[in-house]
């Protein structure tokens, strides 16, 4: 409908240029001016609905649209900023003008650009009154401005006074941008208002306020911890959507502690049960798939819920079985749940019965030919494969598969599933692959994430100390700049130690291959600086403690590695240190020690270096070699780096000292803390009574100021003109009255002087406070006891019969698949630390508050009814558009070439336009119906030559009328379709 | 939770963007690099999802037009996807046939409904009617008060000059 409104209104203005340019030439020229005027309406119309902005803002669009390079547009946007930065500061710019402007703004900003000059007016605007106005305002600044912006302080007000609107839809403006806008600070002013809000009658003012509440909560769960009860409350709302949205913040606050919502699993099961059902409108349904994102969010809270209960997790199991048979394989949003379920299944207590079933979805998944299903389905893998190891067996081939897939994102989740799934027999082949992809890839994020991991893999499984060195030495060579600075610091703790067996050969034997190993790749140029650390480090300490190099072939290398790398400071002081250590131990040993000549021109240099650090311990090495053997042997005591040093810190050895001193009248000494003058700062925060955070600055408005008149003056008292009775805005009757009355009965007299003591208490602490501090007590009662940890147990599942590959598989691939798989035998050898990190969901929500753990029950507070969706009315009946039977997903697949089909027949049925339009004016009328095209179904496009194309709006494909449509009307604005970027004219949807 | 929402053309451009979580301008731009370098270059039949600085980007290509959502790692991807369907069928509905020219020149119309599917960077409203109702009486709400500020007869003299 609006479409054709569109081209007629296209039509009709060349139609209307061509005839103002020779009126005379028209043969019934009133008659055509009737015409005009229509067209002229439909075009006043569709310059407002279609594209309401001014032609220069067009040009500007355009323009940019068509620049051919970054540094073009940015020309272009810089020059519009200069314009509007002249414009927006005229007086008295009209309103819709200057709306414009803010427009204008957002699209800069949207650009990447600054357009913070602009920010107050957008600011201002919001204080309008009109709602066009106001709806754009805030659009901007919820735009513009992050929650720590100054000019927030100024919207609060405007805020405040659009949550108490009578239009909802003013409110709904107020609530979207407090979700944006609000932060802690102004948290208070508003959330008196958004709490009644709650209670609204229009859902949609209903829904906003629960997600604002949750955004607040998120920014402060302290503020909004009284409140929690209505997150439950709203869980019951007659409206779907409410309910839906109340998912959200309730999902958070379980995940924050599961425990008090343990009540609520029936609630949830019982909800999910009649979602399924389809008990909810049929508008919630989704491609024939009932509220698919409601159960989702369900099943998330469900996973929280059951994990490690058994109990909770008993419930679940029909529910999460029925859901799973129900769902539809083919499309996405039925993978989307199917997945969801078995994520669900991999938290909870585990279900013999579901874990089958979950495994048979995730066979389904790995086999799929999408990309994305295979995805899902090695992260569901990673899942299952906590609670059941040997499902991972049958799928080796397609694990291996999507290993070697050239999608990049593929690939790194099956690592990411080779990591979950290590154990000492298959260690090799993983680190080895992991090591390879590492050095192939070039985002730093993942190379860090990579490396850091398989420095644990190889901490925790290493087979043999020569393979570990190996392995760190590839690690650090590659990505050594780019691991935490802490895996280094563990390597070289962990050399020094060993592997924490008591096995001091074995010790040794691990530093002399480090040592081997680093002698041989120190002369590598483009070694990163951390693993140069470490090698001298290691060459310092254990370089002749095997007796294999002789100290001076370990001086050379370290002077070598300190010349090599004359610019970095750290190294050069490890490398010094490093070969003090090696002098330190060749004396003590008594051999006979002679510093190299490259050795004392490095340490001439360093004397004089800028560096203080590396003067120090030049100098340190200087005093050293003037000492004996036996004061060196102390000085640095041979393989002493494990030994604790323990510092005196009451420096009680220099008691004698201070002693001795105080005798001879020197002054004790006083701790800064206590010195006058100097006030702890920390103590004048700890002095604020109220238990909020310093809230200092107050939102509500003050009462209006009453004029005080003084009781016990006699009414014929002239007031003296420089002091006047100092009228008391009171604000809040307990702060003000006090001092008034005190002070008339206090004076009794017709004595006047300056009141001063109420106002100051103006600025006093705000009390909202106290509601904050008797709420969070009212949680701690809430709180129902903690049932202790219990991690799901590793439950034996029936072996099955690992998959026979195919024959055409071939043997290298095999080969891998059983060095990954293969070997079942040390599986539960991997040590603490893996199992937490595999575990790290289970124990997140099942510490939480074992402190508090109190046997004594505490029954919850609030216990709404389990929430009945069976009164939410039936199906609006408005479904029929949706009822598609097609797949959208695979019409889209084709999209791109219908798409340049379709620009084809749009160039070449250029000069059809006007005939196919020509005996369309009758239709003229309809364009009062583009008000509200929404409401409108596309069905009502009148003659539409293809109806098949609008029944099933989620199906059409390209119609050529659209096309037509589109390209008339950018042709009417100057866009030239046939220029660089056709692809705009092709349909979203296909 | 999603982070932030970007729509970026096939050659790079950036056709809209709304960021949930705090990002300075600065940030934005390098995000916005970065990605488009990213999902730009990937190929048709690779999975939709794009690993992130330990965030995930779940993107779909609409013609020439890339959708993308950035989202934690918990975060279900499918359902991400079809958020991002969610979304353009709501825009087709409410444009006709959308397509890119229409998100082009109307960027705050789509951000309008982008503010009823999306809050906070969660879903708030997964019925596509109660969205289009509620767009639409504010559009109604809208058109009324500019019929009131425009009279056409104005109009009219203006293009008959």
């Amino acid at each position: 409908m609006l479409l054709l409104t569109l081209l007629l209104r296209s039509v009709g203005f060349y139609f209307f240029t061509s005839s103002i340019q020779n009126p005379e030439s028209n043969n019934s020229y009133t008659a055509k001016l009737e015409q005009l005027k229509t067209i002229g309406r439909e075009l006043a119309m569709g310059s407002q609905g279609g594209f309401g902005q001014s032609k220069e803002f067009l040009d500007l669009v355009k323009s940019i649209g068509e620049a051919r390079s970054k540094s073009e547009e940015d020309r272009i946007v810089l020059h519009e900023i200069e314009t509007l930065k002249r414009r927006i500061n005229e007086p008295d710019i009209p309103k819709r003008k200057m709306k414009e402007y803010i427009i204008r703004l957002v699209y800069i900003e949207m650009l990447g650009h600054d357009a913070s000059f602009g920010y107050i007016h957008a600011v201002k605007m919001t204080h309008d009154d009109s709602l066009l106005l106001k709806r754009t305002g805030y659009l901007a600044v919820t735009l513009f401005l992050n929650e720590d912006h100054d000019l927030i302080i100024l919207i609060v007000n405007t805020i405040q006074k659009d949550l108490k609107s009578d239009n909802f839809l003013v409110v709904c403006a107020a609530l979207n941008a407090c979700c944006k806008l609000i932060n802690e600070e102004t948290i208070p002013a508003v959330i008196q208002q958004v709490v009644e809000l709650l209670g609204h009658q229009k859902e949609a003012v209903r829904k906003k306020a629960v997600m604002a509440l949750h955004s607040f909560h998120q920014r402060s769960p302290s503020s909004v911890n009284h409140l929690i009860s209505n997150f439950r409350k709203k869980l019951s709302d007659n409206d779907p959507g409410v309910m839906g949205a109340t998912l959200c913040p309730l999902y958070d606050l379980i995940a924050i502690d599961v425990n008090p919502y343990k009540d609520l699993v029936a609630s949830f099961v019982n909800i999910l049960k009649q979602v399924a059902e389809r008990r909810l409108p049929k508008s919630y349904d989704y491609h024939q798939t009932p509220a698919p994102f409601i159960q989702i969010k369900l099943l998330k809270i469900m996973a929280l819920l059951g994990s490690g209960d058994k109990k909770s997790s008993e419930q679940m199991y029909t529910v999460i079985g029925d859901i799973m048979r129900k769902s539809d394989t083919a499309s996405n949003i039925g993978n989307a749940i199917l997945f969801e379920c078995v994520c669900c299944i991999s938290s909870i207590q585990p279900s013999p019965k579901l874990l089958e079933t979950a495994a048979d979805a995730i066979a389904k998944f790995l086999k799929s030919d999408s990309h994305n299903l295979k995805y899902m389905g090695i992260d569901a893998l990673g899942r299952l494969i906590r609670i059941n190891p040997d499902i991972a067996e049958q799928h080796q081939l397609a694990v291996i598969d999507c290993l070697e897939d050239p999608d990049d994102t593929l690939k790194r989740k099956t690592f990411e599933l080779l990591y979950k799934m290590t154990k000492s027999s298959n260690v090799e082949v993983i680190v080895d692959r992991m090591i390879d992809y590492m050095i192939s890839i070039n985002d730093s994020h993942y190379k860090t994430e990579t490396a850091s991991r398989c420095v644990e893999l190889a901490e925790q499984f290493a087979p043999s100390n020569h393979w570990f060195i190996q392995t760190m030495n590839k690690v650090f060579q590659h990505a050594g700049d780019l691991v935490n600075p802490k895996v280094a610091h563990n390597l070289m703790r962990l050399i020094a130690e060993g592997f924490g067996e008591d096995d001091d050969a074995a010790d040794s034997q691990l530093r002399s291959s480090a040592v081997e190993s680093y002698l041989k790749i120190v002369d590598d140029p483009k070694l990163p600086s951390a693993f140069l650390q470490v090698i001298c480090w290691v060459l310092g300490e254990y370089g002749t403690a095997d007796g294999k190099y002789s100290a001076s072939y370990i001086s050379g290398k370290l002077c070598d590695v300190a010349e090599a790398h004359s610019s970095d400071d750290i190294i050069r002081a490890y490398a010094v240190t490093a070969l003090m250590k090696v002098y330190c131990f060749e004396k003590s040993a008594g051999r006979k020690t002679s510093l190299l000549p490259e050795c004392q021109l490095l340490l001439e240099e360093l004397s004089a270096s800028h560096s203080s650090d590396l003067q120090q311990r030049a100098y340190e090495f200087r005093a050293i070699l003037d000492l004996d053997a036996n004061a060196v042997e102390n000085i640095m005591p041979l393989d002493a780096s494990c030994e604790d040093i323990e510092i005196d810190k009451s420096l009680s050895f220099l008691d004698n000292y201070v002693h001795k001193s105080l005798e001879q009248g020197a002054e004790p000494y006083i701790p800064e803390n206590e010195r006058s003058g100097t006030l702890n700062i920390s103590n004048i925060i700890n002095r604020n009574p109220y238990e909020h955070p310093a809230h200092s600055l107050r939102f509500e408005a003050y009462e209006v100021p009453k004029l005080v008149v003084p009781t016990k003056l006699s009414p014929a008292v002239t007031y003296p003109t420089e002091l006047v009775p100092v009228p008391e805005p009171s604000y809040q009757p307990t702060v003000s009255s006090g001092p008034v009355s005190d002070a008339g009965s206090g004076s009794g007299s017709t004595e006047l002087r300056l009141r001063l003591d109420g106002v100051q208490k103006k600025w006093g602490k705000p009390a909202y406070s106290s509601a904050a501090s008797s709420s969070t007590s009212n949680i701690d009662s809430q709180r129902t006891t903690v049932n202790g940890a219990t991690q799901p147990d590793n439950v034996t599942s029936k072996s099955r019969e690992p998959r026979q590959p195919h024959v055409e598989v071939s043997e290298e691939k095999q080969k891998l698949a059983a060095s990954l798989f293969g070997g079942r035998t040390a599986r539960p050898e991997r040590k603490q630390s893996g199992s937490a990190a595999g575990h790290s969901k289970v124990s997140r929500t099942t510490n939480h508050g074992e402190d508090k753990a109190q046997p004594t029950t505490v029954t919850t507070a609030v216990q709404p009814p389990p929430p009945d969706l069976l009164d939410l009315g039936e199906s609006s009946g408005a479904a029929s558009s949706y009822s598609s039977t097609v797949d959208p997903f695979k019409q889209l697949e084709g999209l791109l070439d219908l798409s340049q089909d379709g620009h084809a027949v749009t160039t070449t049925t250029g000069p059809d336009l006007m005939s196919l339009y020509s005996g369309a004016s009758t239709n003229g009328q309809n364009q009062n119906q583009n008000l509200n095209p929404l409401l409108n179904e596309k069905d009502n496009m009148n003659g539409a030559p293809n109806p098949s194309n609008r029944t099933a709006s989620l199906t059409k494909g390209p119609s050529l009328k659209d096309a037509l449509d589109k390209d008339a009307l950018v042709r009417q604005m100057g866009v030239n379709p046939t220029s660089q970027n056709p692809n705009l004219f092709s349909d979203l949807l296909g | 939770m999603i982070h932030f929402v970007l729509l970026i053309s096939r050659q790079g451009k950036v056709r809209l963007t709304k960021w949930y979580s705090p990002y300075s301008q600065k940030e934005r731009s390098k995000v916005i690099r970065e990605l488009s370098g990213t999902i730009l270059s990937r190929g048709p039949k690779l999975c939709n999802f794009v690993e992130w600085r330990g965030l995930k980007v779940v993107y779909k290509r609409y013609a020439s037009l890339y959708f993308c959502m950035c989202i934690n790692q918990e975060d279900n991807e499918l359902e991400i996807l079809e958020i991002i369907h969610h979304y353009v069928e709501i825009l087709d509905r409410y444009f006709g046939s959308v397509c890119e020219l229409d998100l082009i020149f109307n960027f705050h119309k789509a951000y309008y409904i982008l503010d009823e599917v999306l809050i906070a960077g969660e879903l708030q409203e997964s019925s596509k009617k109660t969205v289009a109702r509620l767009v639409a009486t504010q559009d109604s709400l809208v058109e009324a008060a500019k019929e009131e500020a425009n009279s056409i007869s104005n109009i009219i003299a203006q293009a008959t000059k």
